[in-house]
């Protein structure tokens, strides 16, 4: 169950939403793509603007954007690619999303083109492979790669490599920067991390138990916590060892208290087309 | 392919450990009942001199292992022993039934694969609407109805009632019966070239094979919803969707294909109780299969000819198994790959 | 503010699975089927119209009527009423899967827990004579023993026992393999408990939701056997009303007396839809308990 959730994002800006697990985030980055609203259970108030359009109201118009104006990257690599198709099959689909009628050759070129974008040594092989056969940081390269095969203008990263080990979530993260950099991709990066966070992003969203507590950008949030829960969570960093975050142990009322929203972050005045 | 023949000889050898383990429970069915199998097998008018030479002739003077010994020997060799029915070798006589039940069986499977898997496919498709409640509803009726009584109800209905197919039988009275060679007609027919004849070999399957399909159908489709609706959830498929990937292609392709390797283990088997539900079938339909032999030679007691009856039967299941392994080997990569590498 | 185990939690774990129990309304109608075919099965002398004709005698004026409002269901060619005999026929295939699964449940079970807790060769020996039971086509073991036996209703019943345990065996056997690893039971074996205590004071509690719901979904498919071996001819012999065998009788005079069959095939059908349908609802019940 999510509140009034209203996330926006500039073109080319790198966002964060921050939470401890089951706060909501991987279900607001789902609500970003439009995966949730046709189950029946899901309530969806607030709005996520992206492309001139509220992904938060699902139905066809986020639909046609997946996979090309919008891409998305998944905590594990490995079991976010099908165990019975080899890469090459599954690049073809994704290619098929940003243009129905591309031939398998042209597809077959840009996918090895995509894969050694994100330095991947042999392509053809990797194409040829299983996700199960390559590892778990070859999988979150073919990951990347895939995510940014249509050129997305928005890019949602849901804890991206925290099943893998932690230099190779660093070469993710790195990775991830450089080509969105260079393509003029927004990133909203789903994280538990504050670290990554920190390095990472430059506004930050902190969302508590379905609701958005605190908006600002990275340096205003870090260097001056308004909210309670903000603060707890920062008071909570140098007591474990790796930038997680820990569960808080107790439910604050202070933590409910309303949305705080730094100087400068309010709703922009133009949408983002 | 070495790989996979590697497997094929490794489940070829289990496969024979179960097949001995089987005729030693059909030997112990027959030896241990109660009462003398010659008095049995010959009837109660018999003399007992008659017996007599029976009880020499099958070694039943001997102790049991020697007797199980007599039984392996002759099984390997070929022989399993002499019908009192019908007087003639077991292997002669089912040789001549059998083409006729395995032709219906392997129809039914088709149908079975054809229907059941679509079937599960839209029910998982349209998860909790309107296709999924008949397709449940399908498949609940097939697994809760014996094979017989679909039979007389689409005797009755489409044959009777519609007259849409024949009532009995193979094929019409005057269409001559094909010389050979499978003992299959429709594959008789097709090789002879004779068109006619096909479509009435095949007029005439179709109520029997669906009637012996339903059940397998049933399990079929539910078990190709349960495991879909399963492998929905599977971080992969919401992958496929994220990126776009029409919902029909990932029902069909990214969906379908891990989902169908568990569903694939459990239709060997659902395939394998089709060879025991054609005896039900049979009946129905006066198909002139294993069915009327192998009850016929159960009510006279006729042991030979019961021992080679659910012994050929037993080995067509087994072989079944096995095909399906081979099957679930080549489709599920992750066993294909780790058998090369091994 | 309640005490743990007191009978308010009791009641609301109780709610929980009639709860899930009911979420699917096809798990309700299946219990009103089985509630009412047990019901007249078992009250069969007093609810049928004509309890005389369990017998090989009808009334002979009124020979393969069609359904009525004297013979609902209609009557066969010796003039017995079929609602009656179909209801006799329920009786004795629910007393025929009870004995089945009173004896075949245990010997599976046992079979299941001491091949899944001990290992070794005692688990490869009883697995593989297991296997071999479960290689041969159901009807066609069972048909197997009915061919060195008399068709009587008792060797149906030993036939279809015989081909039913190891299926109880290999359900039990797979739960035990993962119990045996859990930490309870290590802790008893640590503490040094027997292994009967082991087996039925430790492992058995936690089977018992499977066992159930297996039993359950098999008094329909038990009914289903037995009535396709005495369609065969190698059942109940007449003139105990059996469902099977009323259908077989039936089709010789198909189409013209049509509900010779179609009552009784429709018959078996119901009661294996309804104890098939209670137990997927009972699956359910026990998977929202745990």
């Amino acid at each position: 169950m999510l509140h009034g959730i209203s996330l926006h994002i500039q073109p080319g800006e790198k966002v964060a939403l921050v939470g401890e697990s089951g706060s909501g985030k991987s279900v607001t980055a789902r609500l970003a793509m439009g995966l949730l609203q046709d189950q029946k259970r899901a309530h969806v108030s607030g709005s996520i603007w992206f492309d001139g359009i509220d992904a938060a109201k699902g139905g066809p118009e986020i639909a046609r954007r997946r996979g090309n104006r919008v891409a998305m990257i998944f905590q594990d690599p490995t079991s976010a690619l099908n165990p019975t198709f080899k890469i090459r099959g599954q690049f073809r689909d994704v290619l098929r999303s940003g243009d129905r009628s591309i031939s398998k050759n042209e597809a077959d070129r840009r996918a090895e083109a995509a894969l050694a974008e994100v330095s991947i040594p042999d392509p053809k092989r990797a194409l040829d492979s299983y996700a199960f056969q390559l590892s778990g940081g070859m999988n979150q390269r073919v990951m990347i790669a895939m995510a940014l095969a249509n050129r997305p203008q928005l890019l949602i990263a849901d804890e991206p490599g925290t099943a893998l080990d932690v230099t190779v979530q660093a070469q993710t993260l790195k990775l991830m920067h450089e080509l969105t950099e260079k393509t003029g991709t927004s990133v909203l990066l789903i994280s538990h991390n504050l670290g990554v966070v920190r390095e990472f992003a430059d506004r930050v969203y902190v969302i508590y138990r379905g609701r958005i507590v605190e908006h600002g950008t990275t340096a205003q949030l870090f260097h001056d916590p308004r909210h309670p829960y903000t603060r707890a969570l920062l008071a909570a960093i140098p007591k474990i060892s790796g930038g997680g975050l820990p569960d808080l142990p107790e439910r604050s009322p202070e933590f409910e208290s309303p949305l705080i929203v730094h100087e400068g972050c309010g709703e922009p005045t133009e949408a983002f087309a | 392919m070495s790989n996979i023949l590697r497997s094929l000889l490794h489940r070829l050898g289990a496969a024979l450990i179960v097949m001995i383990g089987i005729s030693m429970l059909i030997f112990a069915i027959a030896r241990v009942m109660p009462g003398d199998p010659a008095r049995i097998a010959l009837g109660p008018n018999a003399t007992a001199e008659q017996v007599a030479a029976l009880r020499v002739e099958r070694h039943l003077d001997a102790s049991l292992p020697v007797q199980y010994w007599e039984f392996v020997k002759s099984l390997a060799q070929g022989d399993l022993g002499k019908s009192l029915y019908t007087n003639r070798p077991v292997t002669t006589d089912i040789a001549q039934f059998l083409p006729a039940t395995l032709e219906l069986v392997f129809v039914s499977g088709i149908l079975m694969v054809l229907i059941g898997l679509p079937i599960g496919i839209l029910s998982a498709h349209f998860r909790g609407r309107f296709p999924d409640h008949v397709g449940r509803l399908i498949s609940l009726l097939g697994v809760c109805t014996p094979a017989f009584v679909w039979g007389v109800i689409l005797q009755l209905v489409f044959g009777y009632f519609w007259g849409w197919f024949p009532i009995e039988g193979r094929l019409l009275e005057g269409t001559p019966i094909p010389a050979g060679p499978t003992g299959f007609y429709l594959i008789d027919m097709a090789m002879a070239g004779n068109g006619a004849g096909f479509l009435d070999a095949l007029h005439h399957l179709i109520l029997p094979a669906l009637a012996l399909a339903m059940s397998g159908l049933g399990q079929t489709a539910r078990l190709t919803r349960s495991n879909m609706n399963e492998v929905y959830e599977r971080p992969y498929v919401e992958m496929a969707r994220a990126y776009g990937f029409p919902a029909r292609r990932i029902a069909t392709r990214y969906a379908f294909r891990p989902a169908l390797i568990p569903t694939l283990t459990i239709l060997g088997l659902e395939f394998a109780a089709m060879l025991g539900n054609a005896f039900l079938v049979e009946k129905v339909f006066g198909w002139p299969g294993l069915s009327r032999y192998g009850v016929e030679v159960i009510l006279r007691k006729d042991l030979d000819a019961i021992v080679g009856t659910v012994l050929i039967i037993a080995a067509a299941f087994l072989i079944v198994n096995i095909i399906v392994d081979i099957l679930v080997n080549v489709i599920n990569p992750r066993i294909r790959l780790a058998a090369g590498r091994a | 503010m309640s005490e743990p185990g007191s009978p308010v939690i009791a009641s609301r774990t109780r709610s929980k699975a009639w709860t899930a129990y009911t979420a699917d309304p096809l798990s309700v109608v299946g219990l009103v089927i089985v509630v009412a075919i047990v019901l007249l099965a078992i009250f069969a002398p007093f609810v049928t119209p004509y309890p005389d004709h369990v017998g090989p005698t009808g009334d002979f004026a009124a020979m393969t009527a069609p359904p009525s409002g004297d013979y609902w269901f209609g009557t066969d060619m010796i003039g017995r009423d079929l609602f009656t005999r179909i209801i006799y026929g329920y009786r004795l295939s629910l007393i025929m899967a009870v004995v089945v699964l009173a004896i075949a449940t245990p010997i599976g079970v046992i079979v299941g827990l001491v091949a899944g807790y001990k290992g070794g060769w005692t688990d490869y020996i009883l697995m593989r004579i297991t296997d071999v039971f479960l290689a041969i086509p159901p009807l066609v073991l069972a048909m197997a023993i009915m061919g060195f036996l008399q068709p009587t209703l008792l060797n149906g019943m030993l036939a279809i026992t015989a081909m039913w345990w190891p299926w109880y065996a290999r359900l039990i056997y797979n739960v035990t393999r993962a119990e045996a690893q859990e930490g309870y039971v290590l802790a008893a074996e640590t503490v040094g408990a027997s292994t009967a205590h082991i087996l039925f004071r430790e492992i058995l509690p936690n089977c018992w939701p499977s066992i159930l719901t297996k039993m359950t979904l098999d008094v329909g498919f038990v009914i289903l056997m037995a009535s396709s071996l005495s369609f065969l001819g190698l059942g109940v012999q007449p003139p105990t009303p059996d469902l099977g065998s009323m259908v077989a009788d039936g089709a010789k005079y198909m189409p013209d007396a049509w509900w010779l069959t179609v009552f009784p095939a429709v018959a078996i059908l119901l009661v294996v839809l309804g104890f098939n349908l209670v137990g997927d609802g009972l699956r359910e019940a026990f998977e929202a308990e745990s």
